[in-house]
């Protein structure tokens, strides 16, 4: 087929048997990272001797960052700090995934280290108990970049059939989704939920609740695991937010919050309060909610196909075309959450948990300043 | 192609994936009606434990402005949990739940016909009406023409395809027999299938059901089917009428009986039951397809072993007929009778609802009696 990989069609029969070889003790651990363009995930992996039990028995390692647009040539090395440990659902226990902080040769974090600062943002509020929910949207491509099962230069029936839809002339794909979800729970990445989208080929999964720094860290581990499910089924996972001009959806990642006192009696009062500030620093945040400072969100943000205009906030209760939108269930018991509906698809989930946290829990002083919320303009792609 | 480039995917990597183990983790797909009263849609969460029975599942909402149910300003809308079965796909511990749509006023949907059917069942529970389904369907292409017709073309008239074998005669049994397999899995209550008159079209038969069951039954079913053609790469229709011309339609015999017709000397509540049918014949044909009988006018032409829409007939071992008193139950004097006008995509729960508003609850005229009042 013109639209899967060359590799997807290697014998997968001939690859367990490899697979299921014994490995005499020795554990295999893959370093995951996010490289230079703030999108993208790398990985490569190394033998220890033993299993470890816990992050302190996984070291420090290091790699090429001229090699992920993340340094020069002449000064290249790149330290990757373990800060989180799952399962490897591909060549299972007791092989780990390790996710990893990167760091310059001179222990600064790198550009796209967002997750630094996010952490320090984490500890300041951790007596507030923030608790995330990101529901993550993508599209499945061939490796033509045409969506998967479209006709070939042509459009499938418009939307309308397909979100949580079944049957082969509604759902595209379902066996990358089904083979992610199981992934995810292998590895023990907290996945809520599965659900197909308004566009066909679009699916989205949720990951949460998860406190804190923990969101991040387990939203770009399950990228991580889609886009290896991809690569082994031979189709492409886009994040890009708006993949197909036209009468089609855009793709979000809609961000669910709350707090404990949100959570508690009369916590509708502490969402209220939460969105008036978020509707002042409306522009601060639509700059930081995908990684080319609001220019990827213009393109789908439009107040058409379930979206707020990203010129005006707005908020409501059920209401699927404003910026906030608070959940029915949530205006009828005046306790909850509230879901931001503006990070796309394509957002750095540190960059936004804590964009929110600062807003809402942190007094303006105290809020991260522009340096610290700074797209990185070094990144090559910005250049061209 | 007529199969989708999904079905093409590799199932072997597929199964090393279904294959991993998920520790106390439960997926719960909960499934519902949507705006159309003719399709289903789902979506899944992840449970902490299985549950044990329908009270151990959360209420849950989707977004009804993507499903023909709501406007986007107000588009929540609530999934309530109401039967459990085994999820023949994900396979145990994971769970297939189907789900009431009410809105965000707590009021049925519109097309949230359970609601209305379990109080009426409700109300007669004592004579355990049983119901027994055969759903007719015709098995598509991706590009919407028969599976295994040629393509631009016909096959050979009608004749050698009802419960045929051979190449030649049955078009797509795997999809029949994976989903009869998936069924008893799950724990529907399949009774039986068969291949029918027109090649690519196929029938399943789910009952005896009691009351509430059958719509149930039903609907999970349908939803499994569609499911197993997905995987296949094929599609499942529920259209009344398909092909038009010398082609069979595809209905939804409704079989029927109550204790008192199952006991001896039944016969004689059954002929009374199929006068009160005679005499409320439209406000029947109304209820069985979604449009109110503009579907089964394609349909029940009186040709093609149908009825005429606009009459109605009953008789012994008369498939030309509304009613078909089976040639058994006629000797025997007692057993049920089957109802043939109701079409292939009606909803189960009006079409049981009708019977037992006119038969027991011995309802006459064009509308239902609103018994809250």
């Amino acid at each position: 087929m013109a639209s899967l990989s060359l590799s997807s069609h290697l014998n997968k029969s001939l690859r367990q048997q490899y697979l299921n070889l014994p490995q005499e003790g020795k554990c295999q651990v893959t370093y995951i990272w996010i490289d230079g363009t703030g999108e993208d995930v790398r990985a490569k992996t190394r033998t220890l001797d033993t299993e470890p039990k816990g992050l302190e028995e996984i070291p420090e390692w290091n790699f090429d960052g001229s090699s992920t647009y993340q340094s020069e040539g002449s000064n290249s090395d790149m330290y990757l700090k373990p800060v989180c440990m799952f399962r490897d659902p591909f060549t299972l226990d007791p092989n780990k995934l390790v996710l990893c902080e990167v760091f310059k040769y001179n222990r600064l974090p790198a550009e796209t280290n967002y997750r630094n600062s996010c952490e320090k943002v984490m500890q300041k509020v951790e007596e507030h108990c923030i608790w995330f929910g990101m529901e993550q949207e993508y599209t499945l491509l061939g490796v033509d970049g045409h969506p998967f099962s479209w006709p070939a230069q042509g459009y499938p029936l418009p939307q309308g059939p397909y979100y949580c839809g079944v049957g082969a002339n509604n759902a595209y794909g379902r066996d990358i989704v089904e083979c992610h979800y199981k992934a995810c729970l292998y590895a023990g990445v907290n996945i809520y939920g599965t659900n197909a989208e308004v566009m066909p080929s679009q699916w989205e999964y949720q990951v949460g609740p998860c406190e804190g720094i923990a969101m991040g860290d387990h939203l770009w581990v399950s990228r991580y695991l889609l886009h290896r499910v991809c690569e082994d089924f031979g189709v492409v996972a886009t994040l890009d937010p708006k993949p197909m001009k036209g009468p089609w959806n855009g793709a979000g990642c809609h961000t669910n919050v709350s707090t404990k006192e949100m959570r508690e009696e009369g916590g509708l009062e502490y969402i209220e309060k939460a969105i008036a500030k978020l509707e002042k620093r409306h522009k601060e945040h639509i700059a930081v909610y995908d990684p080319r400072g609001g220019k990827d969100n213009m393109r789908r943000l439009t107040g058409l196909y379930e979206t707020s205009n990203i010129e005006h906030f707005s908020a409501g209760v059920a209401n699927r075309g404003a910026s906030i939108r608070i959940p029915r269930q949530v205006g009828q018991e005046k306790k909850g959450y509230f879901e931001d509906r503006r990070p796309a698809s394509n957002c750095d989930p540190y960059v936004v948990t804590k964009a929110i946290t600062c807003t809402c829990l942190l007094d303006s002083d105290e809020q991260a300043s522009g340096s610290e919320v700074e797209i990185n303009v070094s990144s090559p792609e910005m250049e061209s | 192609m007529a199969t989708s480039a999904s079905s093409k995917l590799n199932k072997a990597v597929k199964q090393q994936y279904m294959s991993l183990p998920q520790g106390d983790s439960v997926q719960a797909m909960y499934i519902w009606i949507d705006g159309t009263g003719e399709g289903l849609r789902c979506k899944t969460r992840t449970l902490d434990s299985d549950p044990k029975t329908i009270e151990d599942l959360p209420e849950w909402n989707f977004d009804g402005s993507s499903t023909f149910q709501s406007e986007g300003s107000n588009s929540d809308m609530f999934l309530i949990p109401v039967a459990m079965f085994r999820d023949p796909f994900r396979k145990d511990p994971n769970k297939l739940v189907l789900c009431e749509v009410l809105k965000y006023n707590q009021k049925p949907a519109e097309t949230n016909l359970r609601l209305t059917c379990k109080k009426i069942m409700t109300m007669v529970d004592k004579s355990h009406p049983w119901f027994g389904m055969e759903q007719e369907y015709t098995i598509l292409g991706t590009d919407g023409h028969p599976f295994g017709w040629p393509s631009n073309g016909f096959p050979g008239p009608q004749g050698p395809y009802y419960c045929g074998v051979g190449a030649d005669k049955a078009y797509g049994r795997d999809v029949v027999e994976a989903h009869y397999k998936a069924c008893l899995y799950a724990g529907v209550q399949i009774c039986g299938t068969n291949a029918e008159v027109m090649p690519a079209q196929w029938e399943f038969q789910v009952g005896p059901c009691e009351g509430i069951n059958m719509g149930d039954h039903l609907w999970i079913a349908r939803f499994i089917l569609h499911r197993v053609c997905e995987d296949f790469g094929v599609v499942a229709s529920f259209d009344p009428k398909p092909i038009a011309g010398n082609w069979n339609g595809a209905g939804c015999h409704t079989n029927f009986s109550t204790k008192e017709m199952r006991e001896d000397g039944g016969l004689k509540v059954i002929e009374e039951s199929i006068e009160r049918l005679a005499k409320r014949h439209m406000y029947h044909i109304r209820a069985y397809d979604p449009k109110g009988g503009l579907d089964n006018a394609r349909r029940l032409t009186g040709r093609h072993e149908t009825s005429n829409i606009d009459q109605f007939s009953a008789g012994v071992a008369n498939r030309g007929a509304s009613i078909r008193i089976p040639r058994a139950v006629g000797q025997d004097k007692k057993g049920y009778f089957e109802d043939r006008r109701p079409s292939a995509n009606c909803d189960p729960y009006i079409v049981t609802e009708a019977l037992v508003r006119s038969c027991l609850l011995k309802e006459e005229g064009d509308e239902p009696t609103d018994y809250s009042k």
